[in-house]
């Protein structure tokens, strides 16, 4: 067991090459043929580039990315570890091949998908989004994945579908943190049917251009950036449509402290921390939390006629 | 077991500075390392409290620990105990307002108030300041009989201290509670009916 050392991460500069490889090649196929072209691409050591002349990709807002080697050490996940810098080394051996992913609940077509067929059938698109934990700290990343309704459009919810619920994998041998019986296992998530089928919501199979590791969630997660990180749930085994609203693991957790909705928002605190600010992992300062995690123009419409501090 | 401990103070002595100090060389040699997370501020946040609690407690310790097992001679190290749960009491608040907010009085006022723990944990701070300064022989001297009577305020320090932790944590309260059941204990000890079970208590499994 050992943490992801830098050096064994190919450096920052490299993707950077290769997104650029990706954004000059955007015409030709995105997917899984596309990150295979990529991986072979960072192979041939690019030397032309100054490795000091990183980070020059920036988010909508202008802020930069965070670097890889962050995403992929500061982890929460406690069917690993609580300890965020721990995660990456307790996943390193999760196994996510073979993968399959029912999808069922009240839909037309249930079925059951291998995670190598998701990666062929739907286009994988990067989507550079902030994520904003509930404890206050926040990122840049640059995923790679396709919409949730892409897939939701493939099952077809039957009429009565109001809510989609998620299920990570309940494998307490592979993921020691399930024998803890503080929190009821497996982790579940849901979205409303609306924020689900949202085009901003997507399911994700990657970061950097690169296969996402286990403890990022591979491999497939959820990725909802106008909530805190904690619905976008990892290592998805089951999505199924429903007409009641899911009980989430936190929610039984700590009923009073995290609620369904759970949307990012410097107005709604948590009843024993504010949520005015946050620190970007990388910056020293704290900066304002935005509604809606700055994504409020693309979703304050959902929320309209909800009072949010009730429906935190 | 208490002549040792007086026949070796000068040892313990040494010990216990090191063993005080240690958080704080670590904390420092990773530091200069960069052996923090990508989150560092909250690290050193974390591993500037936590030792403060745990002096806190030993602290808290000395009295019933030299009551129930006659080791008097442990007195002499409350005091350095004492002041290192200061020190790392002090670089924590510091670290808060310093590095976490950066003296932004403003941003500090309005958060601080949203986030009961911290106000706790200024409570403890405030409650622990004054015992640190009148910990010297001089203060001792001047207050007299004042002076065990302001030192009680340690006890309130401690149960606004270990507070502060249980309300710091996300969801899974069990290690501050551990903190806490210490806290208790240490605190029934200053019963007399409690200490007078652990002294039957002790007396029967001598006599078996």
């Amino acid at each position: 067991m050992q943490t992801i050392r830098s050096s064994e991460i190919t450096p920052e500069h490299i993707y950077v090459s290769r997104r650029k490889f990706m954004s000059s090649a955007s015409k030709i196929a995105v997917g899984a043929a596309m990150m295979a072209a990529c991986s072979r691409q960072s192979d041939s050591t690019d030397t032309s580039l100054d490795a000091g002349n990183i980070s020059t990709d920036v988010d909508e807002l202008g802020d930069s990315w965070t670097n890889y080697t962050s995403i992929a050490n500061y982890n929460n996940f406690y069917e690993f570890s609580v300890n965020k810098e721990r995660v990456a080394a307790m996943a390193q051996d999760f196994k996510i091949t073979p993968w399959e992913i029912d999808v069922g609940g009240l839909v037309k077509n249930p079925g059951r998908y291998q995670i190598e067929n998701l990666l062929t059938k739907f286009d994988q698109e990067e989507r550079v989004y902030r994520l904003r934990c509930v404890e206050g700290w926040s990122m840049v990343v640059p995923w790679m994945g396709f919409p949730l309704k892409r897939l939701l459009d493939e099952v077809e919810p039957t009429m009565n579908a109001r809510y989609v619920r998620f299920e990570t994998l309940y494998d307490p041998v592979q993921l020691p943190g399930q024998n803890d019986g503080w929190y009821s296992w497996p982790y579940v998530e849901g979205l409303r049917l609306d924020e689900a089928f949202h085009d901003l919501t997507i399911l994700a199979t990657g970061i950097y251009g690169r296969t996402l590791l286990p403890q990022n969630g591979a491999p497939l997660r959820l990725v909802v950036p106008w909530k805190y990180g904690f619905k976008s749930i990892k290592s998805i085994v089951r999505i199924d449509l429903v007409d009641q609203q899911p009980i989430t693991l936190w929610m039984k957790a700590a009923p009073n402290e995290y609620g369904f909705y759970a949307n990012v928002n410097p107005n709604v605190h948590h009843p024993r921390w504010s949520q005015d600010t946050e620190r970007r992992i990388g910056e020293l300062g704290r900066r304002d939390t935005l509604l809606f995690n700055g994504y409020a123009e693309q979703v304050d419409h959902l929320y309209s006629n909800m009072d949010l501090q009730h429906n935190f | 077991m208490d002549n040792v401990i007086s026949y070796m103070s000068k040892y313990i002595r040494v010990l216990l500075h090191i063993c005080a100090l240690l958080p704080l060389v670590m904390l420092f040699y990773d530091l200069s390392y960069d052996n923090l997370s990508v989150n560092p501020i909250q690290d050193v946040t974390i591993r500037t409290g936590k030792p403060a609690l745990v002096l806190l407690v030993l602290v808290l310790s000395i009295t019933p620990v030299r009551k129930w097992f006659g080791l008097h001679s442990l007195i002499q190290f409350r005091r350095s105990l004492g002041l290192y749960a200061f020190m790392y009491a002090s670089l924590h608040f510091l670290v808060f307002i310093g590095l976490d907010y950066g003296f932004d009085i403003e941003l500090l006022q309005l958060s601080v108030f949203k986030k009961p723990y911290v106000v706790l944990g200024l409570l403890a701070y405030l409650t622990l300041a004054p015992l640190a300064i009148t910990s010297t022989h001089g203060w001792i001297r001047r207050l007299g009989k004042y002076w065990k009577i302001l030192h009680k305020l340690v006890y309130l320090t401690g149960v606004l201290a270990v507070s502060h932790y249980i309300w710091a944590v996300k969801s899974d309260i069990r290690q501050p509670l551990i903190f806490a059941a210490v806290i208790c204990i240490m605190l029934l000890a200053r019963v007399r009916a409690f200490n007078r079970a652990i002294y039957l208590l002790r007396e029967r499994i001598s006599t078996k």
